[in-house]
């Protein structure tokens, strides 16, 4: 027989689960409700998809948001591997320290991170734009990369590395045959990560990005002030369409043609 | 075919391996004997280029390999946990090592061949490390360095992580193995057991020091210190104005009266062990020596029934005396 847990733990995960989506869910909902005034069911329509489509406004910030995302996962995922990989060969009384370093940036304030950017480059004077706004999200979407990276080779440990270079591998032919296809589900999950926060902040932004440089959250906000309007449902159900399908991606990407364990990052 | 000159091994300071020269023949089966901490392993690794020596050099038939990477060295190393790449399936980690030395396609598929039927792996190449037992996990860590027919394999505890049946299995197979290609083997073990019934020649190692250099037979029969003496096997030490001296409980004879014996003592325990059955006896304490508890060994063709609690007379040839080193 099925061992029940009590069931007040059922009514808990239920409560979770509304909490968590049903805001959610709204927004999808109303994203496709026939009237500007949310609050009644009208009908069904793509009418404000339509037209988000040709709002030249909304298509800037979702282009400069995506450029700023794809350059800065591709540099913060490179950086934080290559800092993953260059931490193992540290001297263990280094190890500490510098651990604590390229890990600072996940637990500090955004706001005090988007101040202090701000601050260094105005002292700089480099004018605010697309270039900063990448430096800023590279700032700290490195260390998550890092982490992630960092967990992964620390479960690997040396054994397997050793047996390629016994069995006559290079440096270069261990890293290429032996660490890459290791670490790269660490690597993957870390590049997702960091366009996930590069994708969605605002806060960092917010301090760094010049008039040419508003990404999509600064433009949302930027919008929500003059009231919620049923486009910007139509933005957001849009993005969560996207992140859900990156995510797949890499999934897929992972577990194909191996014969490992599958590797899972959704629950379905 | 190895030699070793002088390697001393120090970790922040401290001697892991102290001075060790010796040299392994070709051919030979070589093992490392000692309980953990004793530097065993490092000495393995020094050979295999994974540590460097403080001191001393690496000679391998006939080069000085001491600065030599790993991947330079004509040897293969099989790893305790086995080190299997999990992403590869037994065929690819087979041919793992000839791929990174460039062999012809040709010749790699008839030397996997070869030490895939070697190791009985012919029905299980197409599968990958986590879908098989760790015996046969085993099988290809042993076939995946044996394929690149190095002039030595050296054996890191390869057993460790297996029973006790498939280990007896396992170690008759890998003798038999090295019996048909030739090849010297280094093995690492603590179990001496192990080390005795595989190997041609034994060292014995203590807090990196080596005790004894020595064949099984030398080894069981004449152990030069406590430690040897008291590690291989069960052993009886006996402190006499000259010094210590070990007999083997089965060269100890019990008897009936106290008369004319050399010792006498109480039986505390009688123990059966088919075979053989054993008598533990505390010997009566004499002058200001510490009382002491021998082991005697009788086997199947002593039919006497000893009790618990009985007084005895305890018996050997002083020929069967072991004079040790404390």
């Amino acid at each position: 027989m099925k061992k029940k847990g009590h069931p007040l733990l059922g009514i808990h995960s239920a409560l979770m689960m509304i909490f968590i989506y049903v805001p959610i869910v709204l927004v999808m909902v109303y994203s496709f409700n026939n009237t500007r005034l949310s609050g009644d069911w009208k009908g069904f329509t793509l009418d404000w998809y339509v037209s988000l489509m040709k709002d030249r406004h909304v298509m800037e910030a979702l282009m400069n948001s995506l450029v700023i995302a794809v350059i800065s996962t591709v540099v913060a995922t490179l950086l934080g591997t290559i800092s993953a990989l260059s931490m193992r060969d540290f001297a263990r009384k280094w190890k500490g320290p510098l651990n604590g370093v390229l890990y600072m940036p996940v637990i500090i304030p955004d706001i005090i991170m988007g101040l202090s950017l701000l601050v260094l480059f105005s002292q700089l004077q480099i004018p605010l734009g697309k270039s900063t706004v990448m430096i800023a999200h590279i700032t700290f979407s490195m260390s998550y990369v890092y982490v992630v990276v960092n967990a992964r080779l620390a479960g690997m440990g040396r054994q397997l590395e050793e047996a390629a270079q016994d069995l006559g591998a290079t440096y270069w032919q261990t890293f290429r045959y032996v660490t890459l296809p290791q670490i790269t589900p660490g690597i993957i999950s870390g590049a997702l990560i960091a366009f996930t926060l590069s994708l969605d902040d605002f806060m960092v932004s917010f301090f760094v990005a010049g008039p040419s440089s508003t990404t999509l959250p600064i433009y949302i906000y930027g919008q929500v002030k003059r009231g919620i309007s049923p486009e910007i449902n139509a933005l957001c159900t849009l993005l969560i369409l996207v992140s859900i399908t990156l995510i797949l991606l890499a999934q897929y990407v992972l577990n194909r043609g191996k014969g490992q364990k599958k590797h899972k990052m959704l629950p379905f | 075919m190895i030699e070793l000159v002088e390697i001393e091994k120090q970790f922040q300071g401290q001697v892991v391996v102290k001075p060790l020269s010796m040299v392994i023949e070709e051919g030979e089966f070589l093992t490392l004997l000692g309980p953990s901490g004793c530097g065993k392993t490092t000495i393995l690794r020094m050979i295999a280029g994974f540590e460097q020596p403080t001191s001393g050099n690496v000679v391998l038939a006939g080069k000085v390999v001491t600065e030599n990477p790993p991947n330079e060295r004509d040897l293969n190393l099989v790893f305790q946990h086995y080190a299997l790449f999990p992403h590869m399936t037994v065929e690819e980690n087979i041919a793992f090592g000839l791929k990174m030395k460039k062999i012809p396609k040709e010749q790699q598929k008839q030397r996997i061949a070869e030490a895939v039927a070697m190791t009985q792996l012919t029905t299980l190449t197409s599968r990958y490390p986590h879908q098989l037992s760790g015996g046969q996990q085993q099988r290809v860590a042993i076939a995946r360095a044996i394929v690149n027919k190095p002039k030595v394999l050296l054996l890191d505890e390869p057993l460790g992580a297996l029973d006790l049946q498939l280990r007896k299995n396992l170690q008759t197979e890998l003798k038999h193995l090295q019996r048909t290609l030739g090849i010297t083997f280094v093995y690492v073990t603590h179990d001496q057991e192990e080390a005795m019934m595989m190997s041609d020649r034994i060292v014995i190692l203590n807090n990196g020091q080596v005790e004894q250099i020595g064949t099984p037979k030398e080894i069981y029969s004449s152990p030069r210190t406590l430690f040897a003496a008291t590690f291989v096997g069960e052993n009886n030490v006996f402190t006499s104005p000259q010094g210590l001296f070990a007999v083997r409980p089965e060269k100890l004879r019990p008897q009936r009266s106290e008369e004319s014996s050399m010792k006498s003592g109480v039986i505390q325990d009688v123990l059966y062990l088919g075979n053989v059955h054993k008598l533990m006896v505390e010997l009566d304490q004499v002058g200001e020596q510490p009382a002491m508890t021998v082991t005697i060994v009788l086997d199947s063709t002593d039919e006497e029934s000893w009790q618990v609690g009985e007084r005895i007379g305890v018996n050997w040839n002083p020929k069967d005396e072991v004079v040790i080193q404390p």
